[in-house]
C-alpha cells in the first residue's frame, strides 16, 4: 500500500458487463492493496449475477436498469464518487485485466500533486507481456499518434481504462464524460479542460473470463467514431462542472 | 411549362400531406413542434405546385427549365433532409435524457439500499 492515502476519501470504479466470473477477484485484490478503499462495481445492464457477486464480494453496487456502454457506466461511478465527497477515484475494469498491485505506481503521480488525471499504459515501459493482436497494437499506435498530436503530449496508451483522478478529475468526469469508446476522447476533455494528465507504466493481464467489448469488425467503426470525437472534442465548448 | 396534371397531383399530394399532419396533431399523436417542420413543408410543395409561373421561374434559375416539376422534386426531397436531420438530434437528446435518468436511478437505488440495511438511526 502506497504512503500518503491515509485521510484521503478514495474509492474504486470497477465498470463491469457480465462479470460474474471475475468481479469477485477483482474487489478481493482492491481490498488487498488497499482496505480503505471504498468498491463500487458499477453493473452495465447484466443479465447475469455480476450485481450479486459483487455484493457479496462487500462492494457497493450501482446497477443500471439498462446497458449503457462503458462511457454511461464510468460515468455513473465518477458522478457517486462526486456526490459523495471523494478525493481520490480509480478506474479499473471488472474483467481483472487490470490488476489492482499496479495502483500504487498509477496513484503516485497524484498524491505527489504532479498530475489529475493518470492513466496506466501498456505501451509506456519496453518490456511487458501483454498480448493483443496485431491490428490492434497498429490501432491503438494510430490513435496515440492523434492524441499525442492533439493534446501536444506524448501517450502511448489513449485506449486504456485503467485511470485515476484527483477531485478536479472526478468532477470533470463526472459531468462530462464520453460515450461509446470513451477513453480516448476523455484525454483530449482532459486537455481541453487544461487538467493535467499523465501516463505511467503497467503490466496488464490476459482476461480472466469474458470477452473484448470491440470485436475485429467493430474497430474500423471504432477507429472512425474515436477520430470524428476527438477532433469535435477541440471545438466544444467546456463542460459545466457540477457544483 | 409544368404539365397541368402534374401540378393537380402535385396539389392533391400537398393537401393529403397537411391533412394528415393537422389529424395527427388533432388526436395528440404528433406534438406541434415535432409537426411544425411537416406543416411548412405541406405549404411550400402546396405553393409551388398551384404557383406554376413561379415554379417555372425558378426551373429557370436552376436551368431545369425543360422540366420545372423537378423542382418540385428536388424541393420535397430538402425537406425530408431537414426533417431527418432534426430527428437525429432529437434522438440524441432523448438517449443522453434516458443515459442520465439511469444514472440517477442507479445511484439513488444504491442509496435507498444502502440506507434500508443500515435500518432506521
Amino acid at each position: 500500500m502506497t504512503q500518503g492515502l491515509d485521510g484521503l476519501r478514495r474509492v474504486a470504479i470497477v465498470p463491469a458487463y457480465n462479470e460474474e466470473g471475475a468481479v469477485a477477484r477483482v474487489i478481493d485484490e482492491l481490498r488487498a492493496f488497499d482496505p480503505g478503499l471504498e468498491v463500487v462495481v458499477v453493473d452495465d445492464g447484466s443479465s447475469d449475477g455480476t450485481a450479486e457477486a459483487a455484493r457479496a464480494g462487500g462492494a457497493r453496487v450501482l446497477q443500471l436498469p439498462f446497458n449503457l456502454g462503458i462511457g454511461g457506466a464510468v460515468q455513473t461511478g465518477f458522478r457517486y464518487a462526486w456526490e459523495h465527497d471523494f478525493d481520490l477515484a480509480v478506474r479499473l475494469d471488472g474483467d481483472g485485466q487490470h490488476d489492482p498491485a499496479e495502483l500504487g505506481a498509477l496513484l503516485e503521480p497524484i498524491l505527489a500533486g504532479t498530475a489529475d488525471v493518470v492513466v496506466g499504459s501498456r505501451f509506456a515501459a519496453q518490456s511487458d507481456g501483454y498480448r493483443s493482436s496485431r491490428t490492434r497494437r497498429v490501432g491503438i499506435r494510430l490513435l496515440a499518434w492523434i492524441v499525442s498530436a492533439l493534446t501536444r503530449q506524448r501517450l502511448t496508451d489513449p485506449t486504456s481504462g485503467f485511470q485515476a483522478a484527483n477531485r478536479l478529475g472526478i468532477r470533470l468526469f463526472a459531468a462530462d464524460y464520453p460515450h461509446d469508446y470513451p477513453e480516448v476522447e476523455a484525454a483530449v476533455m482532459v486537455f481541453k479542460h487544461e487538467l493535467r494528465m499523465c501516463e505511467v507504466p503497467v503490466a496488464m493481464r490476459a482476461r480472466e473470463s469474458g470477452r473484448s467489448s470491440i470485436t475485429a469488425l467493430q474497430s474500423v467503426y471504432y477507429m472512425v467514431k474515436v477520430s470524428l470525437a476527438m477532433v469535435v472534442a477541440l471545438f466544444r465548448r467546456k463542460a459545466v462542472p457540477f457544483q | 411549362m409544368t404539365p397541368l396534371r402534374v401540378s393537380i397531383a402535385a396539389a392533391i399530394a400537398s393537401v393529403l400531406l397537411l391533412l394528415v399532419v393537422f389529424e395527427l396533431i388533432r388526436s395528440r399523436r404528433l406534438r406541434e413542434r415535432y409537426a411544425l417542420l411537416w406543416l411548412l413543408t405541406g405549404v411550400v410543395l402546396l405553393v409551388l405546385s398551384l404557383w406554376r409561373g413561379g415554379l417555372n421561374t425558378i426551373a429557370g434559375w436552376f436551368g431545369v427549365s425543360g422540366y420545372p416539376p423537378a423542382i418540385l422534386f428536388a424541393t420535397g426531397m430538402l425537406f425530408i433532409l431537414l426533417v431527418l436531420l432534426h430527428y437525429s438530434t432529437v434522438i440524441s437528446r432523448l438517449s443522453d435524457q434516458s443515459t442520465i435518468l439511469a444514472q440517477r436511478l442507479a445511484l439513488l437505488e444504491e442509496r435507498l439500499r444502502h440506507s434500508e440495511t443500515r435500518g432506521p438511526q
